[in-house]
């Protein structure tokens, strides 16, 4: 027993020491090795490339070996508007402080800073991308961490721009910590599952900040999502975690801070919603539960379709928002309970911070307003202000059970 | 002039109206900033104050004021003072002091408590509508001999901008839901100065849901600074358009 302790223990010291076995080949554009290429050519398995700072145009750089490559000082590596920069087509690559720039525009292949096809265990860390077309685009690519880089998208129209951090058909994938700006969407996913978008700020994008399409069981927290075209779009999936994001400034007819349609058993949480026209707009969407969010200076705080069913609202502040709650029609199928409103009116009798009577959050006008889009321009003007009252007292046209029996008198201490 | 407007400026003073009415202002300012600690709420309640209040203090001072002053004014007449000196200067006269009790009522809490811009564009929109009712109260002045009678166009003035014109307009648009009606309800919006200080407020307080609106025409009228320069403009227009009127007419009027 005691020597297969012992065994035991000197294999793992040598399992510890491999990695040092592996080679290191240097590039720089003055010595012996003077291209990435020809490095990958000589590298075996395991080895790892290092790359002094300078400029490297080389066209596509394929890399077909499980190879680890670092820049010193941020070398360049130059697509020159015509070719994918990095195509990985081996796991376990790392490519880390490159500034990866100018990748070629194509409408038929979604050529990116790096791309990659069913590679698994791949790091890319600490890159900048900049004008690339899809900055990474990864599919079929399981346990992958795309970790600290940068992408600044070139100034192109539309349909030549692509998405800053494209995944499809992934699992376990690692997002954390990257800036994006400028691209068509932040951050796309499509059928990836299991993964965690964490720490990201994704801003100025054409199109969303975060596409998120038939991806289970995923969870994104503390990113930033800021001023992008059309928002934050999290669509067809279950059991999505959103927690402690900054939807902020998502202005526009087609804008959303958080655009959730067909979304089942997910979970909002301690997000903050600060100036979007409108910060959450439901559709098709079930037994999803929001909680502890904050709504600031909103056009419409909650755009709730008449398609959306067992979903829950509970602790949220609601403040300073043009409209509170907006619905297109009356059943009431959602349970909106104990949050705190500023609009709320009523009075608290016995002190346990609780109004005494409920708060109707849909005011008439907005009912008017979501039929009729022009007449916004009329809002806070005497007339609808009496309108508002008149249905406050004689509920007509809001559904009159969609409500808040247990307004709160404070607002919730939300960090 | 200056002397005109002196005059009819201690005049004002001894009153004690508008005393009475920048204390009103004050305090109840200062009330409603004591009450809501969230600034944003009370420049609501305060854009409340200026789109009703306001508007309807200086149309129905400003109308019994000139018909205290009828004999003075006669009286002026008959010394070699041209007519248009006199009338011109009763109107700075009345719009100086009730600017000057709104921006003391209102802008000291407001400068005090710091509100941002919601609240300078709220003290803009107060004195462009004093203004602009002052000049309606000077033309429903001229316009008939009969006190009574010209306190009640004054307050139908009142009413109609501030109720009536907004029933006329969401009718309007009520029944031609069908048809694009940006450049038409924005056309219609400027026939009322009331609507236009309103929207001034909303550019403030509600532009993220402006921005909803799904006509791009809507979206560079409101995200530029286009929207101010235009309300503000036409504000203007409503200042001067009635004062000319009435003096025109209070130029060949037999008194």
């Amino acid at each position: 027993m005691k020597d297969y302790i012992q065994y035991s223990i000197q294999f793992l010291l040598i399992l510890l020491l491999l990695p040092a076995a592996a080679n290191k080949i240097v590039v720089q554009p003055e010595g012996k090795v003077r291209s990435i290429r020809s490095a990958i050519a000589l590298a075996a398995p395991g080895d790892t490339i290092l790359v002094k700072s300078g400029t490297y145009r080389e066209g596509n750089i394929l890399i077909a070996k499980p190879v680890v490559l670092i820049g010193e000082g941020k070398p360049v590596v130059d697509g020159e508007n015509k070719v994918e920069v990095f195509t990985v087509e081996a796991g376990h690559v790392t490519i880390e402080g490159f500034r990866i720039i100018n990748s070629g525009v194509s409408s038929m292949k979604d050529l990116a800073g790096v791309g990659s096809l069913h590679s698994h265990y791949l790091i890319i860390r600490n890159n900048d991308f900049i004008g690339t077309f899809f900055g990474v685009h990864l599919s079929g690519a399981n346990h992958v961490v795309v970790e600290g880089n940068t992408f600044k998208a070139a100034l192109r129209s539309d349909h030549e721009t692509g998405n800053g951090i494209h995944l499809w058909h992934c699992a376990e994938a690692t997002i954390r910590n990257n800036v994006i700006n400028g691209h068509r969407d932040g951050i796309y996913f499509e059928f990836v599952t299991n993964s965690i978008i964490s720490g990201n700020t994704s801003e100025k994008n054409h199109r969303y900040g975060l596409h998120f399409m038939f991806s289970h069981d995923d969870e994104y927290t503390n990113n930033i999502f800021r001023d992008n075209g059309a928002g934050v779009a999290v669509m067809y999936s279950q059991h999505v975690r959103m927690v402690n994001n900054i939807f902020d400034r998502n202005w526009g007819p087609a804008a959303y801070g958080l655009l959730l349609k067909d979304i089942r058993d997910s979970h909002v949480e301690g997000n903050r919603f600060d100036q979007n026209t409108i910060a959450i707009y439901m559709e098709g969407s079930s037994r999803t539960e929001f909680k502890r969010n904050t709504f600031v200076s909103n056009g419409w705080a909650i755009k709730l379709q008449a398609s959306c069913d067992a979903n829950t609202f509970t602790e949220n502040n609601f403040k300073s928002n043009t409209f509170d709650l907006a619905t297109n029609g009356t059943m009431v199928l959602n349970t909106i309970d104990r949050n705190y409103w500023d609009k709320y009116q009523g009075y608290d009798l016995n002190k346990d911070g609780v109004g005494d009577v409920p708060f109707r959050p849909v005011s008439m006008y907005a009912m008017v307003v979501e039929r009729i889009p022009t007449a916004v321009l009329l809002w806070r003007s005497f007339l609808v202000f009496l309108l508002d009252r008149a249905e406050k007292v004689f509920p007509a046209v809001t559904p009159e059970n969609l409500k808040d029996d247990n307004p709160t008198m404070k607002p919730y201490d939300i960090g | 002039m200056t002397r005109v407007i002196k005059y009819v400026f201690y005049d004002i003073l001894r009153t004690r109206f508008i005393m009475l009415y920048t204390l009103f202002l004050l305090l109840s300012t200062f009330a409603m900033f004591q009450l809501d600690t969230d600034t944003g709420k009370v420049v609501l309640s305060l854009m409340n104050i200026v789109l009703m209040v306001v508007p309807l203090v200086s149309i129905v001072f400003s109308t019994i004021h000139f018909y205290n002053s009828y004999e003075f004014i006669e009286l002026m007449l008959s010394q070699p003072v041209n007519r248009r000196v006199v009338f011109l200067g009763e109107y700075f006269a009345v719009a100086i002091s009730l600017c000057f009790s709104f921006t003391i009522g209102v802008g000291i809490p407001v400068v005090l408590y710091g509100t941002g811009p919601g609240g300078f564009t709220l003290l803009f929109t107060g004195i462009m509508l004093t203004l602009v009712f002052v000049s309606l109260a000077f033309l429903s002045s001229v316009l008939t001999r009969d006190k009574a009678k010209a306190i009640g166009v004054a307050l139908l003035f009142w009413f109609y901008f501030s109720l009536i014109y907004d029933g006329l307009l969401m009718w309007i648009i009520y029944s031609f839901m069908d048809y694009p009606l940006e450049k038409v309800t924005l056309a219609l919006v400027s026939l009322n100065p009331v609507d236009l200080a309103r929207i001034l407020m909303l550019l403030q307080l509600d532009i993220s849901a402006l921005m909803g609106y799904t006509g791009a025409f809507y979206k560079d009228f409101f995200g530029s600074s286009m929207g101010f320069i235009f309300s503000s403009a036409i504000l203007s227009l409503w200042i001067i358009i009635p004062v000319w009127g009435a003096l025109r007419i209070f130029k060949r009027k037999d008194l």
